[in-house]
């Protein structure tokens, strides 16, 4: 600082001396002010570039990155989004502490700078290859040899990581590769990476390159349970929500479960400032959350109970303004746009009925396409029964009827009635599922309805709004056990649920009141943001549904600033039909494989060997009961009925299994089809499902990236440890007392170590880095090109690198390349030729295979109920060519099936030959004579993301003018108009690197933001008559599936949580006499981290308590002799968490948290329960699979991946709390 | 009369989310360097709670700010500059390290490059001073979210003579955050403090800056410095502080802090003031008279009079515009929603700050909701934060101007909730402000809307005044480092 005063300087005096101010205290300096330059100096810089961050917390924020004297120095939020408009707050910053931060992980003693392999495996590697002098035959002998398979399994996760040469490990991983798909089929092999949208071309690098192989990618919204199964069963769409802007339109906001400032910083702000315009902000949340502070009220619910709550809101929704005050805007929508006037059947129960299925065309015996699939209600003039258009059926008979004009397919009127009272054959009573204490229970109330002449029999039928009043207990003077009043604790009242939330009934009252009436003021600008808080719960479905009820009761659905805002997930991918092409390597072959992760691991970690609480306690007193006690059972159900993907697929071979059936004479691909579906029904071929346990079908090697699966979203982190990696655990409870399956093999000794190698690509040394056997060195986000948006915002953002990949560094796409190139070399010797797959797919989503079980009833083809035919009651079966020395030239080049097949996504299709041909002049074309001669170059990341932007209709106006006619053809309402003022434009990678570009409307999604207007779901379809892709084409309150059925789920229902305890009868576990407490166990979403990413770094930790910690109420730690900042140990039969207890006032006794993905890789001691290092926040947790998600085959109840299908919830559970006592650092 | 320029900063804390992304970016670009590890030129503290460095509001243990001597004479409260010069080698008043906090990092490389062991290796946190295994027990942010706050949160002297009202319980639990920097005070305990005259309030922005040539590192700043907010350099020895990003204000950009606030709670402007009367406004017998005198030194930008003044006292026209379009102003001054942190400090500080609204009081045993009542939005007695408490932080104690301040805002969310919902221009009833239509629609555009070009009303330096810019234009870059 000693700073030279040349004459120059001297000179540059910046102002003079001043004078003194304030009794001489306050003076201007006389001194010389050339020092201030130490200051500007450090401001100056090289360059900012605009990038983003490939992180899954839905942010997707324009980012600055300030390089100087080439060094990544630090980063700012970007401030130059296009305007909302005069009359809205803008987006700019957008951005928080976890993305303020991420410059530190670029040169971090942390950080992954050269690949690394496992130096117990490296050596057997070494002297194999050595031996062998063929890469296949020498990993062949590693994991073929049980002792040393067992040796390096062991030492998973225990430090040993040697660097090793990106031409060695691209050896052994091509010969695991190889081996494997030999062996035993491209099947068992499978790659992790979730949420495309944080950064699209990293996902589809991998997944395009697992594609060609043949090998599954598994899910993540699902796995994660951040999909909310409800929205599929309500809407039949995986999720749709508004942008965060859209709040600002809100009259009337209830942030339930969601901890806005804190998981959604970039967004809080419209929230906070919405409040000025005069909108009320409610917050409903255990503890004193964040989200808390900027309520004008706080409902304090008790954790799970949410449900509860919202039956009372919608007690007095309907009582008051459907009942009592008859609100038109209500009624109107009701009738229009949601199932309430569709007729159900009855079905007789003793003296009195339950509610069964929808009543369709089919049984009213009309001469009608696809009767089976229209459903039926009255016409309000005539009495008559009419078939609406816009049912499922309509839509997949393509004439043109599938829309929501208020008429039937002949084109004549039809305005439905809401409620029979009135025009009622009868009353009869109705018993309807009740949870709240137990499966037992049923309400006896009654309902309105007509007879019906069907077959020789009389049934009866009533509208769903008939039976949504019986349930919610609305007394119209129908026989049956109805509340007097308000204060009368009968299900559902607001007294009623009291005793469940502890929110005071007047409190529940006055929230449902002004809501409604809100939304009936400002016609359904009343708005609910969901999030994580209430979708981790095993019953997050029925709890949304119960909570939907009252956006869909309001008429706020599908209005801008109103309705369902649920955020838990990134999941948004705006690009979406060129981003699917790219990554699933469409353009090469189809179908590709896509497994739900939850089943996967599910079988994989062995977790189903844990199950305690049978079906039949929770299935509902009016069903037949459980099909199944084991919910795995349900599983294999599914599989084997077309419902759910299920890889590995058979206890064979893929590849094998065609060369099979050729020699057992299946010439063609229909021959080779019917030998397997013989196969199955003999039972000489099985499902792999059947048999999870069983080596052959282990999956062999899994790929991770862009995630931090061991650590982070490993729900049943030490089954993950024991099971499915072979190395020290801290389980817990054990198997040997639990329940069995019936479908499903079981072996008395459960496999440790099924996998034989994992793969990870990583920036930072996180947990799944340290467990993998090799780390490749992945490039991080502020040194690649790449895409990203989210439903936050409706803009889509560039990556761009501010520097070259340091060290040995990588893009995800160059690494993937880079292997693909070694693969093809290799395979070229050892997997010549061309090889057949026979792929098995399930029931597809937005398909006519949602055509495929009719009433949604079960007919399994092993029990002989029904033939056993692919696509309709079992999985589909395509055979896909395979050529594994051209995965290289594919991989590189955009394929030419673009030029043959449509581009589309959610049951819309255009075609894109246009687009593919100017693709080749973008992108220039490959040269050589190899399969992608000709075609688009996918060289590099930012080709990867030009072919993504020029191929979607959100970001290349021609193409959402083709999507929206194709609409069109489909509905036969015209819709060209939205997107035709935005047909010229499009977001090319250089435009949105210059400033971040909005999203162009296209049908892909159901928001219609013509004229700047902010995204809101469903505004397409309640404006422009566009069906909603269910059953009814309505918005569904009514569930008919049979298994729905079975559990009680025709309505929504509020159900509590499992009753999980800590431990159970069969787990050995001594408490050593410490002093423990139970508490309810919940893992929210963090501040000081995103995921287990930025919870390593130093600036993060040291903005909060430095390692591991868990939230207690004071009164609950004083139980336990607990201070704040004491290590506690926290311990179920799943495993132990240590960590040291924050003790706060703001948590309600009863409940800790432990904020999600605190990784143990940082400041985490030993267990002294275990002897081992202490786990993760997962390591109390294991997932529960709830079996209404298996459904599959029937209208909206098909799986999509990442669509439908099982949760991985893992949030039901208790732990037990102890003071740990000695700290034991286990650095042996 | 003497007319000066002060860039002042508004935080609105009824919209700050507590994130801390401004003090990451301050951080990064300012204090991610050795010798500074523990200085966090910008922090966001938990409220209630003791804050970092640990209880800084205590000044009868750190001694920091002004007194009132018995003659009405300001002093210093550690004592006047003779006191000063016996005690120069020794600083009975300074917080220690311990106070702030260890700073620490992580034996990282536990992780990439350990050997083969028997359990899974982990990296244990490690002093950044000694480079010793370190026990966590306190950090610049150990109170987060009311974090231990049943112990610490008690040593808030923000809840003293409320120690009957409020109880730390799950069933009255309150809190909001706080971001902290450094005041850039019109009357500078820091500037009174320094030894070696190394510190000094800049003529044309009011920004106040430790020079780092001049700095003896003494250290009577940083006790003199009520806020705690001079931080000692540890690696060059010198004081060092939060300097309003002048290089960027200078630029007409806005401070790391302020353009990276995520809850867009933060503006800056110009504060016209007379500097002649700066020492009387800090000098009132009663505390509680320092807001108002504080208020009565900012000049009216659109008076002709001041303009004129300001004019003969060297202002140049673009800073008195900026002046008259100043968010600050508007703020602070013309709506009176913003207040001075602890006025009290008689520093007369130039961070301003809305109080937060809070969530209702459950209603015990009273069967009347809001909705019947006709209330939709509810008495401001029944928030949560008590108004002794934000009057003791922000007031010295006076519940009344925040009174007052939370009933603009009920005020403004009743009369934008008519706008909003029956779409048109509603008449305002009588309020004792004078608040019309148009107030509160500027109001709401500036609290609600507040557009980027509304938040940061920032006039360039006019660097022509500091030498020959033409000789200059091709010398900048190349001076002697």
């Amino acid at each position: 600082m000693q700073k030279k005063r040349s004459p120059l300087l001297k000179k540059l005096r910046f102002f003079k001396a001043g004078e003194k101010l304030s009794g001489s205290w306050t003076e201007v300096t006389p001194q010389d002010r050339g020092w201030e330059d130490f200051y500007r100096a450090r401001w100056q810089h090289d360059k900012v570039v605009r990038t983003t961050h490939g992180v899954n917390c839905t942010g997707s924020c324009s980012w600055r990155v300030f390089v100087k004297n080439g060094i990544i120095a630090w980063e700012n939020q970007a401030t130059d989004y296009p305007t909302t408009g005069p009359d809205l707050p803008e987006y700019e910053p957008r951005g928080c502490p976890r993305g303020a931060s991420f410059s530190w992980y670029s040169y971090s003693p942390l950080r992954v700078k050269y690949p690394y392999i496992r130096g117990a495996l490296l050596r057997f590697w070494r002297e194999a290859i050595e031996a062998a002098k063929n890469p296949v035959l020498a990993w062949k002998s590693i994991v073929e040899d049980p002792e040393k398979a067992k040796t390096y399994k062991a030492l998973r996760g225990k430090g040993g990581l040697v660097r090793a040469s990106w031409e060695e490990v691209k050896e052994i991983i091509s010969a695991m590769l190889i081996y494997t798909i030999q062996t035993y089929g491209p099947d068992r092999l499978a790659g992790f990476t979730p949420i495309p949208a944080m950064s699209m071309v990293s996902y589809a690098a991998g997944s395009r390159f697992l594609s060609l192989l043949g090998s599954p990618m598994l899910s993540f919204y699902d796995w994660y349970a951040d999909l909310p199964p409800a929205s599929p069963q309500v809407w039949g769409d995986q999720t749709d929500v508004p942008e965060s802007g859209d709040w600002y339109n809100a009259g009337y906001i209830i942030m339930w479960g969601s901890n806005v400032p804190l998981t959604r910083t970039p967004d809080a702000h419209f929230m906070t400032e919405v409040r000025y315009k005069g909108t009320k902000v409610i917050s409903i949340s255990p503890d004193y959350a964040e989200s808390v502070r900027f309520a004008d009220h706080w409902l304090a619910v008790n954790p799970g109970t949410d449900g509860a709550l919202a039956q009372a809101m919608t007690h007095v929704i309907l009582k008051e303004f459907y009942v009592e005050e008859k609100t038109e805007y209500f009624l109107d929508y009701a009738r229009k746009y949601t199932d309430m006037p569709h007729l159900l059947l009855l079905e007789r129960r003793g003296e009195s009925y339950t509610a069964g299925r929808y009543l369709r065309a089919s049984d009213l015996g009309l001469p009608l396409e696809k009767a089976e699939w229209k459903t039926v209600v009255l016409d309000q003039a005539t009495g008559e029964f009419r078939i609406p258009n816009g049912s499922i059926g309509h839509r997949w008979e393509g004439k043109g009827t599938w829309n929501l004009k208020p008429e039937d397919e002949e084109g004549v009127p039809c305005h439905p009635l809401l409620t029979l009272l009135g025009t009622e054959d009868g009353v009869v009573p109705i018993e309807l599922p009740y949870f709240a204490e137990g499966n037992q229970a049923v309400l006896s109330r009654s309902v309105p309805v007509k007879r019906l002449e069907r077959k020789g029999k009389t049934v009866y039928i009533t509208t769903v709004y008939d039976l949504m009043l019986a349930n919610y207990g609305i007394d119209r003077g129908l026989p049956g056990e109805y509340p007097r009043d308000y204060d009368d604790p009968l299900p559902y009242t607001p007294a009623w649920q009291e005793r469940y939330t502890g929110v005071k009934g007047s409190l529940a009252l006055q929230i449902a009141r002004e809501f409604a009436r809100n939304a009936a003021d400002t016609r359904g600008r009343s708005m609910i943001i969901m999030g994580a808080g209430i979708n981790h719960w095993y019953q997050a479905d029925t709890i949304y549904r119960t909570i939907l009820n009252l956006v869909l009761l309001t008429g706020c659905e599908g209005v801008n600033g109103g309705g369902w805002a649920h955020y838990v997930g990134q999941e948004k991918v705006r690009p979406m039909e060129g981003w699917q092409t790219v990554a699933f390597a469409r353009d090469w072959s189809l179908p590709p494989r896509l497994q739900n992760a939850t089943s996967f691991y599910y079988f994989a970690t062995d977790q189903w060997r844990y199950e305690e609480l049978p079906m039949s306690e929770l299935s509902a007193p009016t069903s037949r009961g459980a099909t199944y006690l084991h919910p795995a059972d349900y599983n294999a159900l599914a599989v084997r009925l077309g419902w759910l993907p299920s890889y590995p697929q058979f206890n064979r071979n893929p590849l094998a299994l065609a060369q099979e059936a050729q020699k057992a004479g299946a010439s063609t691909n229909e021959e080779v089809v019917s030998y397997l579906v013989k196969a199955l029904k003999t039972k000489t071929l099985e499902f792999a499902v059947e048999d999870p346990d069983n080596p052959l079908n282990f999956p062999k090697g899994l790929f991770v990236w862009r995630a931090n699966l061991i650590s982070s979203s490993g729900k049943g982190h030490e089954y993950f440890l024991k099971h499915l990696l072979g190395t020290s655990h801290g389980l817990l409870g054990n198997d040997r007392e639990k329940l069995r399956t019936e479908e499903i093999k079981w072996h008395d000794e459960a496999p440790e170590g099924k996998l034989d190698l994992l793969v990870n690509l990583e920036f930072r040394m996180s947990g799944t880095a340290l467990y993998s056997d090799i780390v490749l060195p992945a490039a991080t986000w502020y040194e690649k090109h790449d895409l990203s948006s989210t439903d936050m915002h409706p803009f889509v953002h560039p990556f761009n690198p501010a520097i070259a990949p340091p060290w040995e560094a990588k893009t995800d796409w160059d690494i993937f390349k880079s292997l693909a190139e070694r693969f093809s070399e290799m395979a070229r010797t050892y997997l010549p030729g061309l090889s057949k797959d026979i792929v098995m797919v399930p029931l597809m989503h937005d398909s006519p295979d949602e055509l495929a079980q009719p009433f949604g009833q079960v007919r399994d083809w092993r029990a002989g109920e029904t033939e056993a035919v692919p696509g309709r009651t079992m999985p589909k079966f395509t055979i896909v060519e395979r050529n594994y020395p051209q995965i290289y030239e594919k991989f590189t080049a955009l394929g030419p099936l673009l030029e043959k097949n449509p581009l589309g996504a959610h049951g819309i299709s255009f075609p894109a030959q246009e687009q593919y041909e100017e693709l080749k002049r973008i992108n220039g074309v490959v040269k050589g004579t190899g399969a992608g001669s000709g075609c688009p170059s996918l060289a590099d990341g930012r080709q990867a993301a030009k072919a993504i932007l020029a191929l979607s209709s959100a970001t290349n106006g021609r193409l959402a003018v083709k999507a929206w006619r194709a609409e069109e053809e489909k509905t036969g309402v015209s819709l060209q108009d939205i997107a035709a003022s935005q047909a010229g434009n499009r977001l090319t990678f250089d435009s949105i690197t210059a400033q971040p570009g909005q999203a162009i409307s296209s049908p892909i999604f159901s928001g219609n933001t013509e004229g700047n207007r902010r995204y809101s779901p469903f505004t397409t379809n309640i404006e422009r008559l566009v069906p909603f892709r269910t059953l009814t084409g309505r918005q569904h309150f009514y569930a008919d599936h049979e298994i729905m059925l079975e559990f009680g789920e025709g309505l929504p229902v509020f159900k509590p949580a499992l009753p999980n305890r800590a431990f159970t009868g069969g787990d050995q576990f001594s408490g050593e006499g410490k002093k423990t407490i139970e508490l309810r166990y919940l893992t929210p979403h963090g501040k000081w981290n995103i995921h287990s990413m930025y919870g390593d770094s130093q600036i993060m930790q040291t903005l909060f308590r430095g390692g591991p910690n868990i939230w207690l109420n004071d009164r609950d730690a004083a139980e336990i002799e607990v201070k704040d900042n004491d290590w506690v140990e926290v311990f179920n039969r799943n495993g132990v968490v240590v960590a040291r207890a924050v003790v706060s006032h703001r948590m309600p006794q009863g409940t800790t948290y432990m904020y999600h993905a605190q990784d143990k890789t940082l400041n985490t001691p030993g267990s002294r329960l275990t002897g081992e290092r202490a786990g993760t926040h997962n390591s109390p947790t294991r997932i529960h699979l709830k079996p209404t998600h298996v459904i599959g085959g029937y209208a909206q109840f098909s799986y999509g991946f990442n669509y439908y299908g099982p949760t991985g919830n893992q949030r039901d559970l208790t732990v037990l709390i102890a003071k740990l006592g000695e700290v034991s650092w286990l650095e042996d | 009369m003497k007319i000066k320029a002060q860039m002042a900063m508004v935080i609105n804390l009824d919209k700050c989310l507590g994130c801390h992304t401004c003090s990451i970016t301050c951080k990064n670009t300012w204090t991610n360097r050795s010798g500074l590890e523990y200085a966090w030129f910008n922090n966001v503290e938990t409220k209630p709670g003791v804050g970092y460095p640990r209880e800084w509001e205590r000044q009868e243990k750190y001694k920091g700010g002004w007194v009132l001597k018995s003659k009405g004479k300001l002093e210093l409260r550690a004592g006047n500059r003779l006191s000063k010069l016996l005690n120069i080698f020794y600083n009975p008043d300074l917080a220690d390290i311990d106070d702030y906090y260890e700073p620490w990092t992580y034996d990282y490389k536990a992780l990439t490059q350990s050997p083969e062991k028997k359990h899974q290796p982990v990296a244990r946190p490690h002093s950044l001073l000694t480079g010793d295994p370190l026990e966590l027990k306190w950090g610049p942010n150990w109170e987060d979210d009311l974090a231990g706050a049943p112990e610490t949160g008690k040593k808030d002297s923000n809840l003293r003579s409320l120690e009957e009202k409020v109880r730390l319980t799950f069933e009255e639990v309150f809190m909001f955050h706080l971001p902290r920097l450094c005041e850039h005070c019109l009357n500078p305990a820091c500037v009174a403090s320094c030894p070696s005259g190394a510190i000094y309030k800049r003529d044309e922005d009011g920004i106040v800056l430790v020079d780092q040539d001049a700095c003896r590192g003494w250290r009577f700043c940083m006790s003199g410095c009520p806020y705690k907010k001079v931080y000692f350099n540890w690696q060059t020895r010198k004081a060092e502080k939060c300097t309003l990003c002048f290089p960027r204000l200078e630029a007409g950009l806005p401070t790391v802090c302020s353009e990276t606030c995520s809850g867009r709670v933060r503006y800056v402007g110009v504060l016209l003031y007379d500097a002649d009367r700066v020492q009387v406004a800090a000098s009132p017998v009663s505390e509680r008279e320092l807001y108002k005198n504080q208020l009565q030194l900012f000049l009216d930008p659109y008076d002709p009079e001041v303009l004129a003044q300001a004019r003969r006292d060297g202002l140049d026209e673009d800073w008195l515009a900026a002046a008259q379009r100043s968010p600050v102003y508007k703020l602070a001054v013309e709506f009176g929603l913003a207040l001075p942190l602890h006025p009290e400090y008689r520093t007369l500080p130039m961070v301003w700050y809305i109080p937060p609204l809070s969530p209702m009081m459950q209603v015990v045993n009273s069967g009347q909701t809001e909705a019947e009542s006709g209330e939709f939005f509810a008495a401001i007695e029944r928030m949560r934060t008590p108004i002794e408490y934000l009057a003791n932080l922000l007031t010295a104690g006076d519940t009344e101007t925040v009174a007052d301040v939370f009933k603009k805002m009920v005020l403004l969310r009743q009369y934008m909730r008519s706008k909003n919902l029956l779409g048109q221009d509603v008449p305002v009833e009588d309020n004792p402000w004078g608040l019309n239509g148009a107030a509160l629609q500027e109001m709401y555009a500036l609290l609600a809307l507040a557009k980027y070009r509304d938040r940061f009303v920032i006039p360039n330096a006019h660097k022509e005044k500091a030498g020959d810019l033409y000789e200059r234009q091709g010398m900048t870059g190349y001076d002697p480092a």
